[in-house]
């Protein structure tokens, strides 16, 4: 099926065919523009909330409680 | 006015919510500003505002939505204050980040990084938020103060953009070498 063209270094685009290069470019392009903004993010959010948000979020609940008494 | 919402239970609730849309937040915070010190500065003025304001919040309604509009409200008007600086993204941020077996190399991400930052902020903010964050259109319009329509074609223009400048600065470098790369982007124009 996919033995037409030599796939080998998979990413390589097919820049000498420059005619219908938005829409060749495309779909590779768009699929690699989601995974990396997507791994981008993932990664972010997989370092966890840095201490000095919980320790805020601390001390307003703990204003908060007082603001109880 | 309608009910007095000093409500601490309630607030127990919101803060809980608020916790746990921290790491999304501040993903959309690195990913729009490029520079981890600014988007955390971002995120602390966020937190402070919406519990400022946290009687202004419907129980009930989209917390997370909620706090992106105030966080990109702020990005919004620091850039225009700041819009020489925010623009320079430092590739520090790329740094700090783990490789992943779907990016081909740390050198194509920090090109990626550079290339998002290129786009106009309306349009990076869409395609972050519809592609990465998990926000609907709608929430995407809602959080950006536009139309649904106005956000799909910011989401399409980002992803025409993002592919013309990584088909130039970033897929060639798979290619054969330089020479030839700049041959083709010379004679990209027929």
């Amino acid at each position: 099926m996919n033995e037409r063209k030599p796939a080998k270094s998979g990413s390589k685009m097919q820049i000498s065919d420059v005619a219908p290069r938005q829409a060749a470019l495309g779909r590779q392009i768009q699929d690699r523009i989601g995974q990396q903004l997507r791994a981008m993010y993932n990664d972010v959010m997989a370092q966890g909330i840095p201490d000095r948000f919980t320790e805020l979020l601390k001390k307003l609940d703990q204003r908060n409680d007082e603001d109880k008494h | 006015m309608s009910s007095n919402r000093t409500g601490k239970g309630s607030d127990r609730s919101v803060r809980d919510g608020i916790l746990a849309t921290l790491p999304s937040l501040r993903a959309f915070a690195i990913s729009l500003s490029g520079n981890v010190d600014r988007a955390d500065d971002l995120v602390q003025e966020t937190l402070l505002r919406a519990l400022a304001n946290i009687d202004s919040f419907e129980p009930g309604t989209n917390l997370p939505a909620w706090l992106f509009t105030i966080l990109r409200n702020l990005f919004r008007s620091e850039y225009r204050k700041r819009r020489r600086e925010v623009e320079d993204s430092d590739g520090r941020f790329a740094e700090t980040l783990k490789t992943h077996p779907e990016q081909n190399s740390h050198i194509e991400f920090q090109e990626f990084q550079q290339a998002l930052a290129k786009l106009p902020p309306d349009q990076r903010e869409a395609l972050i938020l519809i592609g990465a964050s998990g926000f609907s259109y709608e929430e995407t319009a809602e959080i950006c103060g536009c139309a649904v329509g106005t956000v799909k074609s910011r989401v399409n223009r980002a992803r025409v953009k993002l592919a013309e400048l990584l088909s130039i600065e970033g897929v060639d470098d798979f290619g054969p070498d330089q020479a030839s790369r700049a041959v083709v982007a010379g004679g990209s124009g027929r």
